[in-house]
């Protein structure tokens, strides 16, 4: 089974009601998705897109079985239902919500750590495309006839991005095992190392591709953990090399306020630590298909 | 979001931190009769700016009487403080406040962030204040001290002595010390701050400790649920293009190139950033338009753009995933016939319904530029600012 999510893999959506959230249930059933209910309190009992709601993630996991979830909740209320998910047993989240306050995220995250490792909940996110293992299921927003199946693994902090990595290996005839977006919120669910790792255990993933920018230290972080523990090659870019210094670039989380938190810096960093760097974004699907000759 | 120094230390005072006397004016005039009101025989006035540096710049005025407060402030009002931190423009400075000098006897560098490694608040004191915290970790590294709170209980007493401790704070003292270290963890907590910064942090001859200065920065996300906060924005120390982008729901910087960018997605904007300046340009901005580019967002983007005046030709990327490339296609053709623009537009469109956005580009009639690629449109943008400018010098010569 690829990463995250399989064929089989039954899906939950929280605040499927919503007009975006209803929408994008709908691109995933149709995707393949094995989506078996949504979450909204107070809406229990209704039928969304041909999937029971229900009240509570609990009521859910009870009645459907429900492994994984969508997050598609409104800022205000997205930390907590990260926290029901977590709490109700759910086994993978994405939180596709942007502009969750950072403290709700230190706050979920101390909160997942309640679990013990073997039934802590996985999240990726906030502020991310999603997940999709190709032609299997998808968990998120993006367009998913742009990815073939195959065999690399996408990791990327931004979704257009990581779409437009997808593009350019679909030219080159290359696909994708999963991809996944980990979101450009300065405190996420997983960072690039919590990815690779699955990617490293993961038989039909051959090659990872690593979609990084400016600001916070996970690049680094990553780059690091490749050297000790990634046997697979890995191909990176570093968007924001022209962004100037303490300026937030659109993602809350891209913003240059330390050092090594530049582009140039990250790409020293991945590259010193055997990473194959694509060096500018439009050579990315060239740099992996080069690496996979 | 940034606020004032004064705001600052009025946050801080309501959460028990010490702060100097002092008090506002938006005048010459109300500074010296503040001073007056103050009493005392020393002041300091402070040009009230959004950035850092206002000393080295000439901000920051040390005065003995309240004839010189006034000249001082004189000088001050309506002018541009340009410090290293503001950018050559500056800000302008229409607050000062006037603060009631205090016996130094030692200075301490205080800060609370977000730290991302940890995912924690994390507290950094040094006993070298005064200097700004890059040349401290540059210069005096080891005199730094560091600790990060546990988010579910808090920051503890033992955490606030021992910073107390190992930054020589006499005994008698650290009560003292440990209430400005739990005021400002609060004040951070409880108003969803990302930053809180007392530099310096001071200890008088006297035996208080005060916070100097103060600078907050607050969480954009969480305002709201703080009404009082965004109550304390200062559009005047803000970019007026970037706050009018912001209040439309576009994300804008504004950079110092000529090449205007149109692109959705915060990444692909500053992977297309980067990729005009690979070709030999330079990007005039940074623009993310979000996903939904409906034509009236689209026309917006375009406006922004060219409302920069070093604008000499356009780079529209858009990526379409929940987008269609035909809707984008009629947004980028109808923003244009409505407001046609004087420089070159080279639009480039993938994901979704391209060959359908593509037809209706080449159907328009307008003077457009197309592009398969990412790399294709950036040499394009570039080929025709080039192209363009030298026409204009050409038109010029004769």
């Amino acid at each position: 089974m690829s990463i995250f999510l399989d064929r089989e893999t039954r899906v939950i959506v929280q605040g499927i009601t919503g007009k975006m959230a209803r929408f994008h249930a709908r691109e995933m059933i149709d995707y393949g998705t094995n989506v078996v209910g949504g979450v909204v309190p107070g809406k229990g009992g209704e039928t969304v897109e041909g999937v029971p709601v229900f009240d509570t993630v609990k009521q859910a996991v009870a009645e459907t079985g429900a492994e994984a979830t969508l997050v598609f909740v409104p800022p205000p209320a997205a930390a907590d239902s990260i926290m029901e998910a977590a709490d109700a047993g759910i086994r993978y989240c994405v939180c596709i919500t942007d502009g969750i306050p950072a403290q709700d995220m230190i706050r979920v995250k101390r909160y997942m750590y309640r679990y013990p490792k073997e039934r802590r909940m996985i999240l990726t996110g906030p502020n991310c495309a999603g997940t999709i293992s190709p032609g299997k299921a998808m968990l998120g927003i993006m367009p998913g006839h742009i990815y073939l199946p195959g065999n690399v693994g996408i990791i990327g902090r931004s979704g257009t991005l990581g779409y437009e990595a997808a593009a350019q290996l679909k030219e080159h005839g290359l696909g994708v095992s999963t991809s996944v977006g980990i979101g450009g919120d300065p405190i996420n669910g997983s960072s690039f190392r919590d990815v690779l790792e699955h990617f490293e255990q993961d038989d039909e993933t051959h090659v990872i591709c690593m979609i990084g920018e400016i600001g916070g230290p996970q690049e680094a972080e990553a780059a690091e953990y490749i050297r000790d523990h990634v046997s697979k090659p890995v191909v990176a870019y570093v968007a924001g090399l022209t962004a100037p210094k303490g300026r937030t670039m659109g993602h809350a989380g891209a913003i240059i306020s330390a050092f090594g938190e530049s582009a140039s810096e990250k790409v020293e960093i991945l590259a010193a630590a055997g990473v194959t760097m694509a060096e500018n974004p439009a050579v990315i699907g060239e740099t992996i298909a080069r690496v996979m000759q | 979001m940034d606020i004032h120094e004064y705001q600052a230390k009025e946050i801080l005072d309501r959460f028990g931190v010490g702060i100097p006397q002092g008090a506002l004016a938006y005048s010459p005039e109300q500074a010296a009769y503040r001073a007056r009101e103050m009493g005392g025989d020393r002041w300091v006035v402070k040009a009230q700016v959004h950035a850092g540096g206002r000393g080295k710049a000439g901000g920051v005025k040390l005065c003995d009487s309240d004839l010189e407060i006034q000249a001082a402030t004189e000088a001050m009002f309506g002018q541009k403080l340009v410090t290293h931190q503001t950018g050559p423009e500056g800000k302008g400075i229409y607050r000062v406040y006037v603060e009631a000098a205090v016996p130094i006897a030692r200075e301490i560098y205080l800060g609370f962030v977000l730290d991302r490694a940890s995912q924690r608040v994390m507290i950094v004191a040094s006993g070298e204040g005064g200097m700004e915290i890059e040349e401290i970790s540059a210069q005096k590294p080891d005199s730094i001290v560091r600790a990060t709170v546990e988010p579910a209980v808090g920051l503890q007493e033992f955490q606030c002595r021992e910073i107390a401790f190992a930054l020589g704070i006499k005994p008698a003292m650290v009560q003292q010390m440990m209430r400005t270290l739990r005021g400002c963890y609060r004040a951070f907590r409880e108003l969803d701050a990302t930053m809180v910064e007392v530099n310096p942090l001071v200890v008088t001859s006297d035996d208080r400790i005060l916070a100097l200065d103060a600078k907050m920065t607050f969480d954009n996300n969480a305002l709201f649920r703080h009404s009082q906060i965004l109550e304390l924005r200062d559009k005047s120390q803000e970019d007026p293009r970037e706050s009018r982008a912001a209040d439309h729901g576009l994300s804008y910087v504004g950079l110092e190139g000529n090449i205007g960018c149109i692109v959705n997605g915060a990444g692909l904007a500053m992977a297309t950033m980067d990729t005009i300046k690979l070709a030999g340009g330079e990007p005039a901005n940074f623009l993310d338009i979000g996903g939904g580019a409906t034509p009236e967002r689209v026309a917006r983007a375009f406006r922004l753009v060219m409302s920069d005046k070093n604008v000499q030709a356009i780079l529209v990327n858009i990526f379409a995933g929940i987008n269609r490339c035909d809707w984008v296609a009629e947004g980028v053709v109808r923003a244009l016939r409505e407001e046609p623009v004087d420089v070159p537009v080279v639009v480039r469109l993938a994901g979704t319904n391209v060959e359908e956005g593509q037809k209706i580009l080449a159907q328009s009639g307008l003077p457009l530029i197309r592009a398969t690629t990412l790399m294709e449109a950036a040499e394009r943008a570039v080929a025709a600012w080039r192209a363009d400018t030298q026409r204009n010098a050409n038109l010029r010569a004769v």
